[in-house]
């Protein structure tokens, strides 16, 4: 048996790894764009001063790498000991992308971090931007194999369970790579990673124009970064559109929770926040047609019709797929090699029912409802964060191209602010995507309470303290590191001595 | 020849890189304690993988057993219990 307590302490462990993961990894990935940039101005403009803004955002992106460095490394330590028969069940299909994503990670990053620290003076101009360029590149292909691994936990294709071997075996690498979960996970994230450096660039570029020191250098990394952050900001609203339809199509239940959507049907109502609603607007943004079905809890549990024919199984009906599954999958293995024509006939029934092999593990129907609450309103933060910094952006580069931007200390201490933010938007982006899709560690076919080890749960509370000891002193030294490098400032070319004298 | 010559190059590319650290240097010490705390002391004492040591087919075995036993303990379990 397999205790409660462990499969949540289990969970907030990795949710705990995880979420302290993606604060390290959407800075990386927008401060490369941006820095990145910078750099290209400094070359095509040939303007030293470019230099020497573009080198102290790779600082600053050199201190967020190196603490961020080898936090992901833990996530997979825990799918080998706390999620073991997920690690086995999944089989290549999660180990290849991730394996990919190791060696990008690897050779990629290591190669042109290093010539964009240690090249500047060593290399030449355009060899030294296209090193800073594959930097980013580097990051955001190794964050698209791990999307693909995560997309297909979400979403699994391309793949066919084996019951001598007890794991999926990839089918069509490609459908797994072009998974339309994970190509459109894969834009949104890293999109939104744009936005994260944008927000930081832009708060700490404030705090200089606050104290009224390295003013050129603030507005320019203002100038830049507002329009990286605002092109990102954009497009992560036209891939969260593309989102919510996958999500719709594939996972209706994490859908309606996030809406809290107890009884669907057409022209469902988009909830802006509990009693306040927008007819149809739901079933525009799920569906593209504002008289597209939407499904809610209670139709998701009982089954239900849409107006075009199509029938939704029920949550008994499913479960009782996934007990036959699970039943031909017990008489396979009894049966293989005493009673080669049961074996497979138990074979057939299970491929039959495969598609609902985890429902076999649903002793209520209720569990399959993840905690509203836990989705609703972070999809609400994430929104409404995302409207916000947006709205924050556009008022930024409005006023820095009005040149009043260093008048408006209200905007300058609010950019301040909207740090925390938006990691916040980020944090709740990802608990909506997680959260949203419990039970299932595969969506459909294996829940966490069949994924997780038998392991002690003291031994998963003990290891969970201590990730929160150690990633807390580790972000604590980096926020101590990070604020000394912005103390310090960029470094001072020739009008700032003129200015000095 | 040449190719050591190369590969001598690439490594005092390196060498001289760290030699001339400033900043950097202390996050260097900083990511060599992390990999130290990851990988010497998380990975040896509190992470050791539930199938290490076995080969494919026990793993098989191991797996389909608790998949089965899972489902099966269902119906009778206690409450608060999966």
């Amino acid at each position: 048996m397999v205790d409660a307590a462990l499969i949540g302490w289990s969970r907030a462990q990795f949710a705990l790894t995880a979420c302290y993961h993606w604060l390290f990894v959407p800075l990386t990935l927008g401060l490369a764009v941006i820095m990145a940039v910078m750099e290209t101005l400094y070359v095509v403009r040939k303007d030293d001063f470019w230099k020497r803004t573009a080198r102290f955002w790779q600082k600053i992106f050199g201190i967020n790498f190196a603490v961020g460095i080898a936090t992901g490394i833990i996530l997979e330590f825990e799918f080998g000991t706390n999620w073991s028969n997920y690690s086995w069940f999944v089989g290549d299909i999660f180990g290849a992308p991730l394996a990919i994503e190791g060696i990008f990670a690897f050779f990629m990053e290591a190669t042109f971090v290093a010539v964009m620290f240690f090249g500047w003076d060593k290399v030449g101009k355009k060899f030294h931007l296209a090193s800073t360029w594959l930097t980013g590149i580097g990051a955001s292909i190794s964050a698209l194999w791990i999307l693909v691994a995560n997309g297909w936990m979400q979403h699994p294709v391309g793949m066919e369970f084996n019951p001598d071997t007890v794991r999926h075996e990839m089918t069509d690498f490609w459908a797994v790579v072009s998974n339309p979960v994970a190509v459109t996970k894969f834009f949104h994230s890293v999109l939104s990673g744009w936005m994260t450096g944008a927000i930081v660039v832009i708060g700490i570029s404030c705090w200089y124009l606050l104290r009224k020191r390295d003013v050129r250098f603030a507005r320019s990394s203002i100038k830049v970064a507002s329009i990286v952050g605002i092109v990102g900001t954009l497009a992560v609203m036209f891939t969260g559109d593309g989102s919510a339809v996958h999500v719709a199509r594939y996972q209706p239940m994490k859908l309606a929770a996030a809406e809290g959507l107890e009884d669907g049907g057409t022209r469902a109502p988009f909830s802006i926040v509990p009693g306040v609603e927008i007819p149809g607007m739901l079933s525009f943004l799920a569906t593209h047609d504002i008289d597209g079905f939407v499904p809610g809890i209670n139709d998701l549990l009982e089954g239900y019709v849409t107006p075009e024919g199509v029938a939704g199984l029920s949550a008994e009906e499913k479960i009782a797929r996934g007990d036959a599954a699970l039943d031909a999958f017990r008489q396979y293995r009894e049966t293989r090699d005493t009673n080669p024509e049961a074996a497979a006939e138990a074979r057939k029934i299970l491929e039959q029912n495969v598609d609902y092999f985890g429902y076999g593990y649903i002793k209520d129907k209720e569990d399959l409802v993840p905690d509203v609450w836990l989705v609703y309103w972070p999809f609400r933060i994430m929104v409404g964060l995302g409207c916000l910094l947006l709205l924050l952006m556009v008022l930024v580069l409005w006023f820095e191209h009005k040149n009043r931007i260093e008048q408006m200390r209200w905007l300058q201490m609010a950019s301040m602010v909207s740090i925390p933010l938006v990691y916040i938007a980020g944090q709740a982006g990802w608990i909506v995507a997680e959260v949203g899709r419990q039970p299932w560690a595969i969506q459909d076919l294996l829940p966490v309470n069949a994924a997780v080890s038998s392991l002690d749960k003291g031994a998963v509370m003990t290891t969970f303290f201590i990730f929160v000891a150690v990633f807390t002193l580790f972000l604590a030294i980096e926020i101590r590191i990070m604020l000394n490098a912005i103390r310090k400032g960029p470094e001072k070319g020739p009008e700032d001595a003129v200015a000095g004298e | 020849m040449r190719l050591w010559t190369e590969i001598s190059s690439v490594v005092r590319f390196y060498v001289d890189g760290f030699r001339n650290m400033t900043w950097g240097r202390p996050l260097w010490y900083l990511i060599i304690l992390k990999l130290v705390i990851l990988f010497a002391v998380l990975r040896v004492f509190f992470f050791e993988p539930v199938l290490a040591g076995r080969t494919d087919e026990q793993k098989s075995d191991f797996v389909g057993s608790e998949l089965v036993d899972r489902s099966a303990v269902q119906a009778d379990e206690c409450p608060g219990e999966y």
